[in-house]
């Protein structure tokens, strides 16, 4: 399954971002199809974060494109507000409004920003929660919830208002190992049903198992792109070589503790 | 220690009339307060142009120097100048000029507490700003800032009673008429710290109470 | 005229009076907040004891005094120790005890908030690398503590000194009294803004010094947040 196969649901042009003098994101362009899962890896600081919260408007850029369905919206023609209605994106930490329950959370979006049928969304809430395994949860408060429950909750909240694509951006990095799991099959589920989504993990296996097509970035610049065979097999750059041997390092010495 | 009960008795409800005079000003500084501070802490949040450094300059000036001298520069300067202000709207000018700085801390105290990951996640189901502030921003901020909020109403109640100095007949000013008339100063004193127990006591108790609650409540962070 | 009236301030001797209204007023504060922070200490050590009745007696404390306007208990000094009790206090001492009283209380409850906030395990791994009890306080748990308790402290001292304007209205003569005399004396000589002025001038008297302290208070705070 190819990218190229597929009608461009997202596009990004020769993006560049700047924090005061450092440059966290250096001409970066990509394309994602319409149903590609895209899962972008790399060292911290590499700014992987940053192109996510790019395309979903909440870091300025400084120059490039960002297109959706061909429409350029970062150009500050269409409110932003506007368009991510149209983007869905679930963050690292718990971000569940603490003042609100389940239901309320997950209806904010749909009833006031699009401004539907109450009834209507909570039926689709509903169901959406049914399939994450926490319909009986929907007049529980975040606090009540353990975070691997409250991560599924966001990824509802975003769904809910039917986006054309995910944003995920490391959601199980502060969870408890045991939690990460249920989280994971949740977006794997989602990859099943067609979602198009772009991935923020370090979770090596599960993007090996999500990905279409896995990005390493380094020092601003996406310096590899390839399916996740070939990239986890062979990666053809040494940076991604290195990248990836850090993780294969720390099996090795867990190996060894187990043997001692 | 002996206190004359029939004088109690005979000047009881001249203090009752008095507290009720000054909850009457407290209650509209207060209230003026509130929305001056909460203008003010959405201004300076914001940081709208022009606007915030003002708000800044009113919040300074208001905490920095005392209402005494603000009252007696509002009733007895400002009509040097040709500005005429009934005595009790001098006192509830001042007690707001006062106690806006205060709910506008306290205000901004609540603001600051919301993370930037509620307001980015808000943000990310497509809210726009109004609709920010209004349903995930000033519930939170107001959770946070109940008690602050509490304390300035009963720091500024208690700030009421320096109204006698403008001849508002407070409970102060009937303690000091009463010293000053009979010399019955222990009863008239007596019924002075009665008075305001029973003005801020219950009050003092139920903010307690919200607080606990408040606290209780958690969120969950 | 107003630019006629802003020369009462220039007239005379009456700067230097002003100025010697102001010490005054810096006396009392100073003295009542040097006294409430030694005070406050102990009340605050006091507030976080082990001993439950001590904790009771101590927030009774705070609580009577934080429930009384300061004016009210001013008064209380001033009229009431002399007719109650017999002891008799001049205006200066009754303000510097009930400053005092207050501050102490109020002090301690930063003191008491500074205590019981540093986490346990602060004191627990001090002792864990080898501290003596004595050492950790000393190394550990004061410098944490100041630093938690500081700007509150700072704050308060502002706070006593804009309330000391209220010691006028038991007779001290300080800075708001001498200008009220100053006022007075300008009506007769027929200067009508003069009160304009004067009050004006001692708003930013107040202004002029709670400002710098209390701007290093925020300082600190920003500072040692992190």
């Amino acid at each position: 399954m190819s990218s190229s196969e597929k009608q461009t649901l997202l596009s990004i042009a020769r993006l560049h971002k700047s924090f005061d003098e450092v440059e966290v994101l250096h001409d970066v362009s990509l394309d994602v199809g319409k149903g590609e899962v895209v899962v972008v890896i790399g060292p911290s600081g590499c700014g992987k974060s940053t192109l996510l919260r790019s395309i979903n408007g909440l870091e300025t850029i400084n120059s490039g494109a960002i297109f959706l369905n061909g429409e350029d919206i970062a150009s500050g023609v269409t409110p932003w507000n506007k368009v991510r209605q149209k983007i869905g994106m679930v963050f690292q930490s718990y971000d569940l409004f603490p003042h609100m329950n389940v239901m309320e959370n997950i209806l904010l979006g749909p009833v006031k920003a699009q401004g539907r049928d109450r009834k209507e969304a909570r039926r689709q809430a509903e169901s959406l929660l049914e399939r994450v395994g926490l319909l009986e949860r929907q007049d529980a408060f975040p606090r009540q919830l353990s975070g691997g429950q409250k991560q599924r909750v966001a990824i509802v909240r975003s769904l809910c208002m039917n986006p054309e694509i995910m944003l995920f951006d490391e959601v199980t990095a502060s969870l408890d190992p045991e939690m990460v799991r249920e989280v994971l099959d949740v977006m794997l589920e989602l990859a099943r049903q067609g979602m198009t989504m772009i991935i923020v993990t370090h979770e090596m296996s599960f993007a090996r198992a999500v990905a279409d097509r896995v990005l390493f970035m380094d020092g601003g610049r996406i310096v590899e792109a390839a399916p996740p065979e070939d990239f986890f097999n062979c990666p053809r750059s040494e940076r991604a070589r290195k990248f990836l041997n850090t993780f294969t390092f720390e099996a090795t010495r867990k190996e060894r503790r187990t043997v001692e | 220690m002996h206190f004359d009960l029939a004088f109690i008795q005979n000047y009881a409800p001249l203090y009752a009339e008095a507290a009720g005079l000054a909850l009457k000003l407290a209650f509209w500084g207060i209230l003026f307060s509130t929305i001056v501070g909460f203008v003010c802490s959405l201004i300076r949040y914001y940081r709208v142009p022009f606007l915030s450094p003002v708000t800044g300059a009113y919040i300074e000036l208001s905490r920095n120097t005392p209402l005494l001298v603000q009252l007696f520069f509002l009733y007895f300067g400002l009509p040097k100048m040709g500005i005429h202000l009934d005595a009790e709207i001098c006192a509830v000018i001042g007690l707001t000029f006062l106690g806006g700085s205060y709910m506008a801390e306290a205000f901004r105290g609540g603001l600051e507490a919301v993370s930037k990951i509620q307001i980015e996640s808000g943000l990310s189901i497509g809210l726009s700003t109004p609709q920010l502030v209004r349903y995930v921003i000033l519930p939170q901020a107001f959770a946070v800032a109940v008690p602050a909020l509490g304390a300035n109403v009963i720091f500024l109640i208690k700030e009421t009673s320096i109204f006698s100095v403008m001849a508002l007949e407070d409970p102060m000013f009937v303690a000091k008429d009463l010293i000053g008339l009979y010399y019955d100063t222990g009863e008239a004193l007596l019924m002075l710290v009665v008075t305001y127990l029973i003005m801020l006591l219950p009050l003092s108790i139920l903010l307690t109470y919200l607080e606990k609650k408040v606290r209780h409540a958690g969120f969950g962070h | 005229m107003p630019d006629s009236g802003i020369s009462i301030l220039f007239e005379g001797r009456n700067l230097i009076r002003l100025a010697q209204g102001l010490w005054v007023t810096a006396y009392i504060a100073f003295v009542s907040v040097a006294l409430s922070t030694l005070l406050g200490v102990l009340v605050g050590l006091a507030m976080s004891s082990r001993f439950t009745a001590l904790r009771a007696v101590m927030r009774l404390y705070l609580d009577a005094i934080r429930i009384v306007p300061v004016l009210v208990l001013l008064f209380l000094a001033y009229f009431g120790l002399g007719k109650v009790f017999h002891v008799n206090l001049n205006a200066e001492l009754a303000s510097i005890l009930v400053f005092t009283l207050w501050g102490a209380a109020e002090m301690g409850d930063i003191v008491r908030g500074a205590v019981t906030s540093l986490p346990r395990h602060q004191r627990e791994s001090g002792l864990s690398i080898g501290l003596t009890e004595g050492q950790v306080y000393r190394y550990v748990i004061i410098p944490q503590a100041v630093r938690r308790l500081l700007p509150g402290a700072i704050n308060l001292a502002t706070r006593m000194i804009k309330t000391t304007s209220l010691v006028m209205l038991i007779g001290v003569v300080e800075v708001l009294k001498v200008g009220q005399q100053i006022i007075e004396y300008a009506s007769l000589i027929s200067n009508p803004t003069a009160s304009f002025w004067v009050y004006a001038f001692i708003l930013f008297l107040y202004f002029a010094i709670c400002y710098p302290i209390s701007r290093y208070a925020a300082y600190l705070e920003q500072k040692w947040q992190s």
